[in-house]
């Protein structure tokens, strides 16, 4: 039942206590649901600051965020993969995207199912049939977890293309671009210092969400034997479980402002991306679709 | 006409970096696993999908299949209870933006960070079990069950429930005030107005999202692999012990026959959902 129908007839009284029922069916609901969402967060806060020795609270859990070599230096590793992810993503995604609205037409559905077509295709799935890629890439680059900045901008593709097709559709690319040429601009120059520009937000969205992916993933990782943050924190449960529940906290909280700053800079933009994505995977918040949790 | 042809190719040289870069790293691989799947020692071969059927592997699998429809029911069945929550509070109230930011950011969750924070509450030394066991007498500390197929359905309950808020809330903000006031107007209940109106309109939606729900929780691995450390109930876990330990049920390439056995399970999943969308799309704005 749509906002009650009694606005008009607010005094008779079945409305009213349909109304009545109608608040408490929400707060019962919301309260219930909000609780089973915030117990393990309070759960892990006080876990990960509880000392088992003297019963009171203590950081050191915390503290080894920085001094144990072994997570901070898988947190330096993904951090820096998840910069060079977001470097690598923009780099391919955003000139193909505004040429192919600009030059290639026809090469937009194609386009579109592709980058979304690791939505379909479970992560898991992905990295069963890269192993004779890796060994390539380990022959080419070394055996360095820096190769996996390759992988995972398949793993971020969607969600990047969203956001940035959003953007895309917000700002007429062709007038723009017609406008530079004229004036006697090369097709590089539209790209990098006419659309761009222009883009801004688009771009902020797909790097965000790039980056809390990147440092939320284990799959990959995990099967390809790096020791990136959600590695680390798995092995190092055996030995420390409070350091790492500190360290998933963290990592966590890391993410959760990633994504809410997300939404909220590209909360103008909910409506209108709606009615686009419903088509494939009929999702409307802010946030580009998180239709199948990458790292889940 | 061999001209105009050429100057229309022209421009899709721009597109061949990232078309070479698909190729590698998402065509190869998904290609690689199709035909890995019916090859053994680089010779053509049935006996790694033969593997599937072992019955190890077959329970494996239903209870892959329970798990994700199970949470996909509890995941739907409250998700969309807080959407309808949601939906009927103001639609641009701060309620409706803090649910929908937060569930945008719950769905992505998931992975060893969401099965550590369940075990602080629920874990051998957690929070709640604790708590539970020294205030209510229950067994929770001393039990594996977090560990189990019943932890993973209560874990992946907390990325479902969000996910189908966020799917479900476009169909219920489909579903227009004035049907319900001219149903109302009709002479129609509350009752009768849900049985004959909301609930038909809203079914496709609702299955739609379920089967979203289930090829969710059917493709996760993560939460599963931090969760359970021995054994492999589900078929993810099959696959990471068919990748790490090279020869599985004396088959080699046995990871690729579970992979595509996912692919094609998820794919015609996902044909469902796409279908049941098209349906809803035909009445939601």
């Amino acid at each position: 039942m749509g906002p009650v129908s009694g606005t008009v007839t607010r005094g008779t009284s079945p409305q009213r206590a349909a109304r009545r029922r109608l608040t408490v069916f929400r707060v019962v609901v919301l309260g219930l649901v909000g609780l089973f969402f915030v117990v393990p967060l309070v759960s892990m806060l006080d876990f990960s600051t509880r000392s088992f020795r003297t019963g009171g609270r203590t950081g050191a859990a915390w503290a080894k965020l920085v001094t144990d070599p072994q997570l901070s230096g898988a947190i330096v590793t993904s951090l820096v993969l998840a910069v060079l992810t977001v470097v690598l993503m923009v780099v391919l995604l955003v000139p193909t995207m505004i040429w192919v609205r600009l030059r290639v037409p026809w090469a937009a559905r194609p386009l579109e199912f592709l980058c979304l077509l690791p939505l379909t295709v479970p992560p898991l799935v992905i990295v069963v049939g890269l192993k004779n890629v890796v060994l390539w890439l380990n022959y080419l680059f070394g055996d360095t977890p820096y190769v996996l900045a390759l992988l995972y901008v398949v793993l971020v593709l969607p969600y990047a293309y969203r956001a940035l097709d959003a953007g895309l559709s917000a700002i007429d690319v062709t007038t723009l671009a017609e406008a530079a040429r004229s004036l006697g601009a090369g097709w590089a120059t539209v790209i990098v210092r006419v659309v761009v520009p222009n883009l801004t937000t688009a771009l902020l969205s797909a790097a965000f969400i790039s980056i809390a992916l990147v440092l939320g993933e284990f799959t990959f990782a995990s099967l390809l034997n790096y020791d990136t943050l959600q590695v680390a924190i798995n092995l190092q449960a055996k030995s420390d479980a409070q350091e790492s529940i500190a360290a998933s906290l963290a990592s966590i909280l890391f993410a959760a402002v990633l994504l809410v700053v997300l939404s909220v800079v590209s909360g103008g933009r909910r409506r209108r991306s709606a009615s686009a994505s419903a088509r494939t995977t009929a999702v409307t918040t802010g946030t580009p679709a998180p239709t199948t949790p990458a790292q889940a | 006409m061999a001209r105009t042809r050429l100057a229309r190719l022209r421009p899709a040289l721009g597109v061949v970096p990232f078309g070479v870069y698909l190729l590698i790293f998402l065509v190869v691989p998904t290609v690689t696993v199709v035909i890995g799947a019916f090859a053994e020692d680089g010779r053509p071969s049935l006996a790694n999908l033969a593997g599937l059927v072992e019955p190890s592997v077959l329970t494996a699998l239903l209870n892959s299949v329970l798990v994700s429809a199970v949470t996909a029911l509890i995941g739907g069945v409250v998700g969309a209870l807080v959407a309808y929550a949601v939906v009927t509070g103001k639609p641009d109230g701060a309620l409706r933006r803090l649910v929908t930011s937060v569930c945008g950011v719950l769905a992505q969750f998931g992975g060893v960070t969401l099965a550590f924070a369940f075990i602080a509450t629920l874990g051998i030394s957690g929070v709640v079990s604790t708590w539970l066991d020294a205030n209510l007498g229950t067994g929770l500390t001393s039990s594996v069950w977090l560990f189990g197929l019943k932890g993973l359905v209560l874990v992946y309950a907390y990325f479902q429930i969000p996910l189908m808020v966020i799917v479900f809330l476009p169909a219920l903000d489909g579903v227009r005030v004035q049907w319900r006031e001219a149903a109302s107007n009709l002479g129609a209940t509350t009752w009768q107005y849900w049985r004959l109106v909301g609930l038909p309109l809203l079914t496709p939606a609702f299955l739609g999202s379920l089967l979203l729900l289930f090829a969710n929780s059917f493709a996760a691995y993560a939460t599963a692999a931090a969760l359970v450390s021995q054994g492999s109930p589900i078929i993810p876990l099959w696959i990471r012990s068919a990748l790490t330990s090279e020869v599985v049920l004396g088959r080699q390439n046995f990871a690729y026959a579970l992979a595509l056995e996912m692919i094609v399970i998820v794919a015609v999943v996902m044909a469902g959902y796409s279908l049941l969308v098209r349906r809803t799309a035909r009445w939601v704005r």
